[in-house]
């Protein structure tokens, strides 16, 4: 990268300072980092950098373009600093990242001229930033560079004014990729020494030598020992040669944990068929079977999501991914990557199902936690804070989601000091899909046929994401990849995504779909190669971005918004002349065969040529040991409940980081496009986070789409099962609440662990995965879909440069997604009439370990740190009887509001309901009662409801059996009055409420 | 003409097509989807219409401006079939991002005589610098659009980054003397926003949430009247459920008013 001559450099400003709203936002962030100086001003100038040589009247065209004249000014190739700036700062893409501005004004040029770029002509974009201060020390940049860029993807280049303007400006930057011409295909050796073969495995094949002659790798294979010997063997036997480097990074790809799952599907202890066989697809079997003709699976954990009967036309599709490394190192990257990676799962389902929800769930430390860690040791390679993460990951699914027109409708934020190392980040889809197409085909089943085409459209490949699949199964160190990272492209894969599931789909255009997520085409193509036996490929026809990637790269490459179909050569011409009408790039680069045989030629030289069986089954089985590891419970010693301030107590759980009004996500991201929302994320006219969304599909028909989650990170460090067991009750009871019948209510589950080669982990892995069994089984909740992600570690230095590990607490999300048979059985949490009743549903508990409340209490200082008491447990089968009547009271519409109690217990579910519409409310608790444990306690299996006066009595028939509590009832002012023994023990209001509820996030 | 046929634009990024069409289908117009680039190999389909509508979304991403870059696609490809189509007794509608696309292809707000294609008024980055969904309170001011005929006021989201409607101060003026500013944000009691957040919920100069243009008949709002189109759309929805079970979420919302004022026209 360096300076050129053949370029021209176009700023595009806002003319009046004053609509600068980007600037003007920035210098209040910037002056609330301890700076050395007062920022006075930030202009904001939008530059196009163009390479080639253009006349002065191309490039006002190219302005007038680009700019809008009502409100912008723009200078070419000149400099003017804005306002009285001293320092500039500009901050521009490195080659080869995904620049979508500039792609979309390289659209709008081609628009206007009639013709593309020229091969050796191009535009990039970058952002100047022109800043208003007294001498900016260095420490001064650094901490502005760490807030607006990322080292890894972003060039930062300062200048003062003085140089910036006796240099005519910012230097004329022209980020292309350019590659070493000529890369070959290589051979492997494997008879090499188990110290050679382990670094192979490790840190990936030999590249070169460098200046140095240091050995320079390409990067992880993540193969092991084992692995290695079994694919030595496989050559030598079978094929009697040496693998190439490309049949060794595609089997490094199709063997990685994050494909494989090697260790769910590994035998553990005395579970033969392993984890996943065992626990949850066994789950699901059982039920299916205990179902017959009620079963409301369709497709399940055989296609890139789950799907279950919608009504007697349409199935519903769900899954859920996570994308936690890539969002350790670039979180808008890898968050943007993901939600609209996790779209294609959707579209990839069947023939192609229609994305009509997201989901998200951002697990992160504190965003106060400003302690340092680094990557490296001696304070090198700084970690992200946890704020930055957090913000970065908001803006990744926003732009992913509402670039898309997918609503996000649900999700959640979830705090714990294990996520500082890295992030969890799930974000999930559910598609909707007709059962049958108009050509009469079950459109959740499809097949390449021997001699179909293998057609890949949508983005070019690049270097992006090489290794992300074999990357993701490893713990995150300094020696992490960029390459690794990734910017999603909402706005190409949106254009394919509906030619494919609005036009292609219902013209029967293709036999078989399917995504291009981790390992790129060497996975897809050899996965859906399967279908028909084989499949043979001319590397040199992929698409590329730029000349001179490897072929072994063109193959793994996971450079996003592709997919890979399966095409009848006779339908080719009519699928290519629709795709190109809607800009949709799609591309011949070989055929299905059934030749058994993954064949890959390059130019004409074979450079991949071995047995499908031998790539998809021929890593070595493994058995893996567990050891129980040792309880951490312990009994707490609590002060007396009469000399806790509960009043304050009862404010403060509103503004927990957990349980804070999170509405600042949540309004950022369209939930009302596609028309069909009926439960908004947030409830009420004061506009409180709901736990539940429904929304509605079909407008002409009445059935809803419910969605949920849970998890329990902090019951987890003490008990993976109660943690599974509490978070699937919590996901199903969710649903209940708002209307989903017990029978039409389907789970997926995403382990995301920690240390998974440690035996107590590997135990601790097993028990969540019994609870996740046993309880499905006993509610008849089927897994459809599900996601692991194993090494969820961060292994660095502190800020005293002591060696520090942080593993995230072993977490289970269970996520739920039901059918309402008609949305008028929709009710929200809020109290909505005074003088309603209000009654507590269920029974059990005062257990505080893992709780919302221990850890106020921590905070507070009144229990030790080391106090972790006991996790609620709880017997799902003695549920089943409450929800029953309750789902029957439901479908009345008997309830006036519904809430189930989860974090925060009873207090966060009354609070709630009267923060909602405003209206107070009145509870007597039980004199038995310890006051603050009925009330900050979060045992499952219960509901807080609210019932019209003259519906009290015959509730409390109903539910006498499975537990039923009157506390009291709505009031009609805004006070919350909490009685015990015929004494006031709490008073506050809705609006003391409120200001906790919402301060804690006020500045996001 | 009973029933008029609707074109709804869709494409590189437009993702309210289906919505909108349903709303109009349900008042009993013909639609028909149509993309972009069909359209451009074959514009005479856009005189069989007696309404174009652009829908919302995010064309091209937003990237250089919302709107822009479609709006400099049809500009190159489009434009005497979209100046006939206007000089016709006809309705356009542009919906959020299609309302940045009609102010960057100048049809809104125009200029005198019904002379169109400059950009007069700006849509840009929302005060907040912030994407908002959320609803908002509008008051229809003295106006001629045919799509606001008996609409005094409306409950209805919005869902953009980029909303925050400019004009010079003599545009401005002119604005208000032709009668061209077509809805205002208010707060819940219907006192003008003056700017303030969340009531105004992108900084718009004077509150400005809609304009019109050609006697009434163009028509921009950055709200999505689509998406208020029946009961169930409304944010109490599942409160009046608790109050009234039998409520029906089929009736109408305050958004349905915007299609059947454009059907009627019509009639």
């Amino acid at each position: 990268m360096k300076k050129t001559t053949t370029g021209h450099r176009l700023e595009i400003f806002y003319r009046d300072a004053e609509l600068d709203t980007r600037g003007r936002l920035l210098q209040e962030k910037l002056n609330s980092l301890e700076l050395s100086t007062v920022i006075e001003e930030v202009r904001l100038s939008e530059v196009y950098t163009l390479e080639g040589a253009f006349s002065q009247a191309r490039l006002q065209e190219v302005a007038g373009l680009l700019l809008n004249p009502v409100v912008h000014d723009s200078i070419i190739d000149e400099a003017r600093p804005l306002g009285l700036a001293e320092v500039v700062l500009e901050v521009g893409f490195l080659p080869g990242v995904t620049d979508n501005v500039a792609h979309s004004a390289a659209e709008t040029l081609a628009d206007a001229w009639g013709t593309p770029f020229a091969a050796d002509q191009g535009i990039y974009s970058s952002t100047i930033y022109y800043i208003k201060a007294a001498t900016l020390t260095a420490e001064d940049r650094r901490l502005i560079g760490r807030i607006l860029a990322n080292a890894l993807i972003q060039r930062l280049d300062w200048k003062d004014r003085s140089t910036y303007v006796a240099d005519k400006g910012m230097d004329c930057i022209i980020p292309r990729v350019r590659l070493e011409a000529g890369k070959k295909i290589s051979l492997v050796d494997l008879k090499i020494s188990e110290a050679e073969l382990l670094a192979l495995g490790k840190e990936g094949i030999v590249d070169h030598c460098d200046e140095q002659g240091n050995i320079v790798r390409r990067g992880p294979l993540a193969l092991d020992l084992p692995s290695l010997a079994a694919i030595a063997d496989y050559f030598a036997t079978v094929e009697q040669r040496q693998p190439t480097d490309l049949e060794l990074e595609a089997l490094a790809q199709t063997w990685s944990e994050h494909c494989k799952h090697t260790i769910f599907a590994a035998s553990i202890d005395d579970l033969e068929e392993g984890l996943y066989k065992t626990y949850i697809k066994g789950a699901t079997k059982k039920i299916r079977q205990e179902r017959g003709a009620e079963d409301i699976c369709v497709s399940v954990f055989v296609d890139n999501s789950g799907a279950i009967i919608f009504d007697d036309d349409y199935l519903i599709t769900d899954k859920v991914e996570t994308h936690n490394s890539p969002s350790a190192l670039d979180p808008f990257g890898g968050s943007i990557t993901g939600i609209v990676g996790v779209n294609r799962d959707t579209v990839g389902f069947g023939l192609g199902a229609k994305p009509i929800i997201n989901r998200y769930g951002f697990c992160v430390a504190d965003p106060g936690d400003y302690e340092p860690l680094y990557r490296s040791p001696g304070g090198g390679n700084q970690a992200l804070r946890p704020r930055r993460i957090l913000d970065g990951i908001v803006d990744g699914v926003r732009v992913g989601g509402n670039c898309s027109g997918i609503p996000t409708t649900q999700g959640f934020l979830s705090f714990h000091p294990g996520y500082k190392g890295k992030p969890l980040v799930f974000v999930g889809t559910v598609g909707l899909i007709p059962r049958k197409t108009k050509a009469g085909r079950l459109s959740h089943e499809k097949a390449a046929m021997p001699g179909d085409y293998i057609v890949v459209l949508g983005g070019r490949v690049g270097l992006d994401g090489i290794h992300g699949a074999t990357f993701s199964s490893e713990a995150l160190t300094g020696g992490s990849p960029a390459t690794a990272v990734q910017i999603g492209d909402p706005i190409t894969q949106k254009k394919f995504s509906d030619a494919i599931v609005k036009e292609a789909r219902q013209r029967n255009l293709y036999s078989s779909i399917t995504d291009n997520g981790a390992g790129g085409i060497s996975c897809s193509v050899a996965e859906m190669a399967r279908e028909c036996g084989g499949c043979r490929v001319d590397l040199e026809k992929v698409p590329v971005k730029y000349p001179g990637m490897a072929p072994w790269e063109i193959w793994i490459s996971e450079s996003q918004e592709r997919m890979t179909l399966a095409v009848p050569c006779e339908k080719w011409p009519e699928l290519e002349t629709l795709l190109s009408s809607r800009g949709v790039e799609a591309t011949v680069i070989g055929e299905f065969t059934n030749s058994g045989r993954c064949q890959v030629s390059y130019q004409g030289e074979m450079v991949m040529d071995m047995e499908l069986e031998f790539l998809h089954n021929g890593l070595p089985a493994k058995h893996l040991l567990t050891k129980p590891r040792p309880s951490l419970e312990n009994e707490v010693s609590l002060p007396e409940s009469a000399d806790l301030p509960l009043a304050e107590f009862f404010t403060k759980m509103f503004g927990r980081l957990n349980l804070a009004s999170h509405a600042y996500v949540s309004t950022q991201y369209d939930f009302e496009v596609q028309g069909g929302s009926v439960l908004k994320p947030q409830v009420g006219r004061n506009q409180v986070d709901g736990f539940a969304t429904v929304v509605q599909p079909l407008p002409e028909s009445s059935k809803g789409v419910a969605l949920s989650q849970s998890l329990y990170p902090a019951i987890s460090d003490l008990d993976t099962y109660a943690a599974a067991a509490t978070a699937i009750d919590t996901a199903v009871r969710n649903l209940l609440a708002v209307g989903t019948p017990l029978s039409h209510i389907a789970l997926l589950d995403n382990f995301c662990w920690c240390s998974s080669d440690d035996p107590e982990r590997l135990w601790q892995l097993k028990e969540c995965a019994r609870a996740c069994y046993e309880t499905a089984v006993c509610y008849g909740t089927p897994f459809i879909s599900g996601k692991d992600s194993m090494y969820n570690d961060f292994s660095g230095f502190d800020s005293r440069d002591q060696a520090v590990t942080i593993s995230v607490p072993p977490t289970i999300l269970i996520s739920s997604i039901g059918v309402v048979p008609d949305i008028s059985r929709v009710r929200s949490f809020a109290f909505v009439k005074p003088g309603d009743l209000i009654y507590l549903l269920g029974s059990g508990g005062s257990e505080i370990g893992g709780s919302e409340y221990l850890a106020l209490l921590k905070d507070e200082g009144l229990v030790t740190n080391e106090a972790r008491g006991r996790v609620p447990r709880f017997k799902p089968a003695d549920q089943l009887s409450l929800y029953t009547r309750l789902q029957r009271w439901v479908a009345a519409g008997h309830f006036r509001s519904l809430y189930p109690l989860a974090q925060g217990g009873l207090a966060l579910a009354a609070g709630k309901g009267t923060l909602a519409e405003g209206f107070g409310c009145e509870l007597e608790i039980p004199e038995s009662e310890r006051l603050d444990l009925f009330l900050f306690n979060e045992y499952p299996g219960r509901f807080l409801v609210s019932v019209s006066p003259e519906k009290g009595s015959m509730l409390e028939k109903e539910f006498v059996e499975s537990g039923v509590t009157r506390l009291g009832r709505v009031r009609d002012d805004e006070e919350i009055v909490i009685i015990q023994n015929g004494e006031i023990s709490l008073q506050t209001t809705v609006s003391t409420l409120q200001t906790a509820y919402r301060s804690t996030f006020a500045g996001f | 003409m009973a029933q008029p046929k609707v074109l709804l634009l869709t494409g590189y990024g437009i993702n309210c097509e289906e919505e909108t069409a349903h709303a109009f289908q349900a008042c009993g117009a013909r639609t028909a989807i149509v993309h972009v680039n069909d359209l451009i190999s074959a514009p005479q389909q856009l005189s069989d219409g007696q309404i174009f509508v652009v829908p919302g979304g995010f064309s091209y991403g937003d990237d250089t401006g919302s709107g822009n870059a479609l709006a400099n696609k049809m500009r190159h490809t489009l434009w005497e079939e979209l100046m006939a189509f206007v000089a016709a007794d006809r309705l356009v509608l542009g919906i959020c991002n299609g309302f940045q696309v009609l102010v960057n292809l100048g049809l809104l707000p125009g200029e005198a005589d019904n002379f169109f294609g400059s950009r007069r008024v700006a849509l840009i980055a929302n005060s907040t610098a912030r994407y908002e969904c959320r609803w908002v309170n509008l008051l229809a001011a003295e106006t001629d659009s045919v799509f606001l005929r008996d609409v005094s006021s409306l409950s209805l989201p919005v869902a953009h980054g980029e909303g925050r409607f400019y004009a010079p101060a003599e545009t401005l003026l002119e604005l208000k003397q032709n009668r061209q500013i077509a809805l205002r944000y208010v707060d819940a009691e219907e006192h003008p926003a003056q700017g303030s957040f969340p009531a105004n919920p992108n900084g718009s100069l004077d509150d400005i949430a809609a304009l019109c243009a050609g006697q009434g008949r163009i028509f921009g709002l950055m709200p999505h009247p689509e998406r208020a189109f029946r009961l169930s759309h409304m944010p109490n929805w599942p409160e009046l459920l608790a109050l009234d079970s039998d409520s029906d979420w089929r009736q109408p919302g305050p958004g349905r008013i915007i299609f059947e004022n454009a059907v009627n026209y019509f009639s």
